[in-house]
């Protein structure tokens, strides 16, 4: 890995979430896994939080904050996804 | 609809190739005769209106199912073909799968453990879930990978090289392969090594790629019409079904007769092209099939493709009753919610109304007049032309016998009234680009053969009425009409979604009768302010607010415009006639251009642009956000009255001598013109002895340019700035430039001063002759004159160069807006094609069908930038205001916030846009 992507100022704050904390999103959207967006397990991003956490396996969940000038700051959710 | 919502969910769907033999599994009939009819208009057996493929005249049976006209779906038929073609849908596939696999064993050209790599990949995608896309980059490289092997890995033959010479014809190593060998090869490839193209053996062989078969569609799919004259038309698929049987005839014969390889190759040729022609009859490579006429035939691909195509056309676009369309005109009377329907029109266009106990006796009534009623004044009254029995059976209620069908009238059937003032329908005018383009309005019938509408409702639908049409569609269902009233009304479309401000307001004389009212001490005598206020029917007159020694009252416009104000309104902002960039409180208020509403009483300011024009009107900007939708229709309806008081007191006009300046102007303007020129010229003989300063990042030409192009701008601004001293606000012209009414200040100084520098691609003009732009000018000329600077104004008249000049440069420009509608069209073709089907749930959340998340919050921030105040929920500044009230220093203070702007939202780009815009020459309308 060259560099941390997380680090480039236009790649938002990802955070990976446990599973207790992934099935309390889950319950307050009331949505299920497959109903989120995706994020390959491939990406960038998640290649560095590997780094952090070890292997991340397919059916996990990462936080996205993004930093917006019209919209302030806003939250959402990936589904960690094969290849 | 089911209710509850999705009962099946699609879960995939195959695409596979028809075998030869299942073509003739489903063939009805086999078709072997290019005739059509016998003698006596009878279809013939085994031709290609076999009455086995179905039935298009009514009273005959279908021979397959024995169904009537409407009972039998059709049939399709088959074409044995005499010798195999290629089909061109499927080029690309056989010209991948002939590279790809061995000339004479058929196998992939891989090695069998290269393949089955690549077939794990493959399915271990299939097992994630990938898309058919992904899928197909796998397969695509899988043949990439093979074409690369010039040795057959499993029978060791060397590979030649196959080519495709479109459309249709295979070449290995320059000799031609015929359609046969083509087909041959790929009947060689073995299934297993198939699965590694991603292709499915049982589905789709792709020897059946290559046609031995060919389909006949049913005749219903190809009607035959039949003319005046008793002549029968075959439509186009017919005839060149005809085609492709007559050359198959001639072929099988000739092969039979074992005629000449070199004629039966011809026609396998002819044949091959009649085929390909069916399916595409838009093939590159190949000349399009003409009818007689010389038209080109509508074949199977023309019928889908393109704007006309039945996707387009028919599948997603539809032709709808209960729909009406004629010219549209101005009607400033009616409210903004209303528009009026022709008479005409209203009598056509009906509302359903079940008939229930309680409407029985009135429902009658109606039933009872017919399809014509008139009052006893001659108005229009609603009849009724249809009544639909419970069973479905449609009467159509005449004059003759209204009277008995109003007596069989019983509940549960449904009468078709006509139109009445009130009924909710939606307007509509083409493009409709966004959502204000189709609004619901309140019908009011009128006389004469317009629509109408008021002329603060032209900025959403971007309609004037140099012959402008527009669409009225009358709602069918309570529920739909509800909707519309609540969701489409024009009073719930004032502030737009796009950037948060009014796209509904004052336009041109709306707004000059604005400025005609409210414009310094604007004042009307009794007589005049009775007649305004009639306008918006105020029967009772407010206390004069001056009275002159002889007893003469005097009502001033501001006190008369206070009047369809918010009592409670507290506003302040800078008018649009205030000059640009000036921020002097001072110099504001000298120009009476610091608008200042104090509880609802105009205490200074004129009213113009700024406070109640479409996108820019402050004023109703804050009413449609504070008070309402409701009020500020009130208020769009009642300054609309108004104004027109105002402008039909007062009286206005204007003409080209509201361009008239003096003489001595005149020479100023001439010696600053010929001024700037000489300075140009010195330029250029600067440029020429080589003594021209070069600028940082310019070359010495470039530089001249830049040179010239700010001296010649320079004196077309100070050409209009003398012009415009002798343009004060008594000239009408300059009213409706400052006002915002229409026109601008620089349209004015092209008209009385200089109309300045023409350009293309922002360059002086340079090209046309050999280092000239006319023969006019000698060669290499580099002045004014000689690259594109009109001296003349408009009211002058401009010298035929400069007339040559000026066409140049609006040449540009016309082709610069043909450009940009055509692809910005384009643009958001694409977008709401891929945007339609999303939508914003009640937890926020924005949706697709499939209900999966797009976005957490809509637009991120679940702010609905038509009730946010610049881009947030709550406005601080404004609260603050109406808090502390008037704390010392808040008129400094509210006059730079004014200036500084919010940051860039687009309502201020708006601004700036057009701002930009004014610079340009505004391109001719229409
Ligand atoms: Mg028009
Ligand atoms: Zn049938
Ligand atoms: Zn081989």
């Amino acid at each position: 890995m060259r560099f941390n992507v997380l680090e480039h100022k236009l790649v938002p704050e990802h955070r990976l979430l446990s599973p207790d904390e992934a099935d309390e999103v889950l319950k307050g959207l009331k949505v299920t896994r497959d109903q989120l967006p995706k994020i390959r397990k491939t990406d960038p991003v998640i290649r560095v939080l590997e780094k952090i956490h070890g292997p991340i396996e397919e059916g996990r969940i990462v936080r996205v904050l993004r930093l917006n000038q019209t919209a302030g700051v806003s939250e959402a959710f990936r589904l960690v996804i094969g290849r | 609809m089911p209710m509850g919502g999705v009962t099946k969910r699609i879960n995939a769907i195959k695409f596979a190739l028809l075998s030869p033999d299942e073509i003739r599994r489903m063939s009805a009939t086999k078709i072997i005769t290019a005739d059509t009819y016998d003698d006596d208009g009878f279809p013939i057996d085994m031709g290609l209106m076999d009455s086995h493929l179905g039935v298009i005249e009514p009273g005959l049976r279908c021979k397959t199912c024995g169904g009537k006209v409407d009972e039998c779906p059709g049939h399709f038929g088959h074409i044995d073909l005499a010798m195999p073609v290629i089909h061109v849908g499927y080029v690309k596939e056989i010209k991948k799968l002939l590279q790809s696999t061995c000339k004479s064993c058929g196998r992939l050209l891989l090695t069998r453990q290269q393949a089955q790599e690549f077939m794990r990949d493959l399915e271990a995608q299939e097992e994630l879930g990938a898309d058919s896309t992904e899928i197909s980059e796998i397969a695509k490289e899988t043949a990439k990978e093979a074409q690369k092997r010039a040795r057959c890995p499993h029978c060791d033959t060397e590979q030649s090289k196959i080519t495709l010479d479109k459309p249709t014809t295979f070449r290995e190593d320059g000799h031609k392969l015929t359609p046969r060998e083509v087909r041959e090869r790929l009947e060689r490839i073995p299934n297993d090594d198939l699965r590694a193209f991603n292709i499915e053996p049982e589905a789709a062989r792709p020897e059946w790629m290559v046609l031995t078969a060919l389909l006949v569609p049913p005749v219903t799919v190809r009607p035959s019409i039949t003319l005046e004259s008793g002549d029968r038309s075959e439509d186009d698929l017919t005839h060149k079904l005809v085609d492709v049987l007559r050359i198959n005839q001639r072929l099988r014969e000739n092969r039979d007769a074992g005629a000449p390889q070199l004629i039966v190759e011809d026609l396998w040729e002819l044949l091959q092209y009649h085929v390909t022609t069916y399916f595409d009859n838009q093939t590159s490579g190949i000349p399009p099939a003409r009818h007689r006429s010389g038209r080109p035939l509508k074949t199977l691909v023309q019928r889908l493709k393109g704007k006309e195509g039945r996707f387009r056309s028919n599948l997603s676009g539809k032709r709808v009753n209960f729909s009406a369309r004629t010219v549209i005109s101005p009607d400033p009377v009616l409210s903004i919610n209303e528009v009026g329907v022709p008479i005409e029109a209203a009598r056509e266009l009906t509302v359903p109304i079940r008939v229930q106990a309680y409407n029985m006796e009135i429902v009658k009534d109606w039933v009872k007049r017919g399809p014509t009623p008139v009052s006893t004044n001659g108005q229009f009254v609603p009849g009724v032309n249809y009544v639909i029995r419970p069973d479905g059976r449609r009467i159509r209620v005449t004059d003759k016998n209204a009277e008995t069908v109003a007596e069989t009238v019983e509940t549960g059937w449904v009468v078709e009234r006509q139109l009445v003032d009130g009924d909710i329908v939606l307007f509509n005018r083409q493009p409709s680009l966004h959502r204000m383009s189709m609004m619901a309005h309140e019908v009011r019938v009128m006389k004469e053969k317009t629509f109408r509408f008021n002329l603060a409702v032209c900025p959403p639908y971007n309609a004037d009425f140099d012959g402008d049409e527009m669409n009225l569609h009358v709602l069918q269902s309570e529920e739909a009409r509800a909707e519309a009233k609540i969701l489409m009304r024009v009073q719930e479309h004032i502030l737009s979604p796009r950037f948060g401000g009014p796209v509904i307001g004052g336009i041109h004389d709306h707004i000059t009768g604005s400025f005609l009212l409210t414009y310094r001490d604007s004042r009307f005598n009794h007589e005049e302010t009775t007649f305004i206020l009639s306008k918006i029917g105020l029967k009772e007159i407010p206390k004069p607010a001056k009275t002159d020694k002889d007893g003469t009252e005097w009502w001033t416009g501001k006190q008369i415009f206070s009047l369809v104000l918010p009592p409670d309104l507290n506003i302040a902002f800078k008018a649009s006639i205030g000059p640009k960039g000036v921020k002097d409180l001072k110099q504001l208020t000298a120009e009476d251009a610091w608008v200042e509403v104090h509880e609802g009483q105009l205490k200074s300011g004129t009213i113009d642009e700024n406070a109640i024009g479409a996108f820019k009107g402050k004023i109703l900007d804050k009413i449609a956000r504070d008070y309402g939708s409701e009020r500020a229709k009130q208020f769009i309806d009642e300054s609309t009255k108004l104004a027109l008081g105002a402008i039909m007191v007062r009286g206005f006009t204007t003409g080209i001598d509201d361009e008239d300046i003096p003489e001595e102007a005149k020479r100023q303007i001439t010696d600053v013109l010929r001024q700037a020129e000489e300075k140009v010229q010195d330029f250029v003989e600067a440029y020429r002895r080589g003594e021209l300063e070069q600028m940082p990042g310019r070359s010495l030409e470039e530089t001249l340019e830049v040179e010239a192009m700010k001296v010649l701008g320079r004196a077309r601004d100070q050409a209009g700035q003398i012009a415009g001293k002798h343009l004060g606000m008594e000239n009408p012209s300059v009213i409706m430039a400052r006002s915002g009414a229409r026109g601008s200040m620089l349209n004015l100084s092209q008209m009385a001063g200089c109309i300045g520098q023409q350009a293309v691609r922002g360059e002086r003009l340079s090209r046309g002759y050999w280092n000239r732009t006319l023969p006019h000018f000698k060669k290499g000329d580099l002045g004014a004159q000689a690259k594109g600077f009109v001296k003349s104004s408009y009211k002058s008249g401009l010298h035929p160069t400069e007339y040559f000049f000026h066409a140049m440069g609006g040449r540009e420009g016309l082709v610069d807006t043909a450009v940009r509608t055509s692809r910005s069209g384009y643009m958001q073709r694409r977008l709401i094609n891929a945007l339609e089907d999303l939508k914003v749930k009640e937890d926020g959340t924005v949706r697709n069908t499939a209900d999966t998340i797009i976005q957490f919050r809509f637009g991120e921030d679940g702010v609905d930038p038509s009730r946010s105040v610049q881009g947030t929920a709550v406005d601080i500044d404004d609260i603050l205001q109406e808090v502390l009230g008037e704390e010392p220093g808040w008129r400094e203070r509210m006059a730079e916030k004014e200036m500084t702007g919010y940051g860039l939202t687009e309502k201020d780009m708006i601004v700036e846009l057009e701002e930009e815009e004014e610079t340009e020459e505004e391109p001719p309308e229409e």
